[in-house]
């Protein structure tokens, strides 16, 4: 059931996906990993969304509030270490 | 129409987050690449998800899809500012062509830099 209309914008989040990865692995300091994890969440957010307006099915928003949730919490606690890591 | 409708909505927030990725790889900085990742993803999911508010018009998807929008346009903002108060903390380094750099040097400060962040 997967028709072009939603196919292209997925093949452009799984590209941002790819971008945010090749941040992730290169990134000089740590805060740049912490951005890249975070923009990860949200586009892997954006793909439940396309994902769940395709297959008509509510189950994926549940996971996507879900995702989201873990995501904010994660980025927070990694900004709370970094600021106890300071010397 | 409502088809050729949430198509375009669609591919508007696919297009703001691909930008998104690609400012976070192209900008030189960290705080740079920050307002990248977090103001086009926000405005993107946006979209995605008043595309998928329009293409099914149900109760149970509009309720759904209004709250992922109110968490992430609360949430974004609280955690890039916690991000970029511990980026500014740890001394990170700014891009050469920064002509204002408001932070009292805090790479080489040895007390805590307020009273707020001593936990």
């Amino acid at each position: 059931m997967l028709n072009l209309v939603l196919a292209l914008p997925m093949t452009m989040l799984a590209v941002a996906a790819l971008l945010a990865f090749a941040r992730l692995v290169r990134g000089p300091t740590l805060p740049d990993r912490v951005i890249a994890i975070d923009l990860i969440g949200a586009i892997i957010v954006c793909l439940l969304v396309a994902l769940a307006a395709a297959t008509a099915e509510q189950a994926f928003l549940d996971v996507a509030i879900v995702i989201a949730l873990i995501s904010f919490v994660g980025t927070v606690a990694y900004a709370k270490f970094l600021e106890r890591e300071r010397p | 129409m409502i088809e050729w409708l949430s198509g375009g909505l669609f591919f508007a927030g696919a297009t703001l987050v691909l930008l998104a990725g690609v400012g976070v790889v192209r900008m030189p900085d960290v705080f740079t690449r920050m307002q990248a990742s977090t103001k086009a993803s926000t405005l993107g999911l946006g979209c995605l998800l008043a595309g998928l508010a329009i293409r099914h018009p149900e109760v149970s998807f509009v309720v759904r899809a209004a709250s992922i929008a109110a968490f992430m346009m609360l949430t974004s903002a609280v955690a890039a500012h916690v991000i970029a108060r511990a980026a500014a903390l740890s001394g990170a380094p700014l891009w050469k062509g920064t002509l204002i750099d408001e932070r009292p040097e805090s790479p080489s400060r040895s007390d805590p830099a307020g009273p707020e962040s001593g936990r």
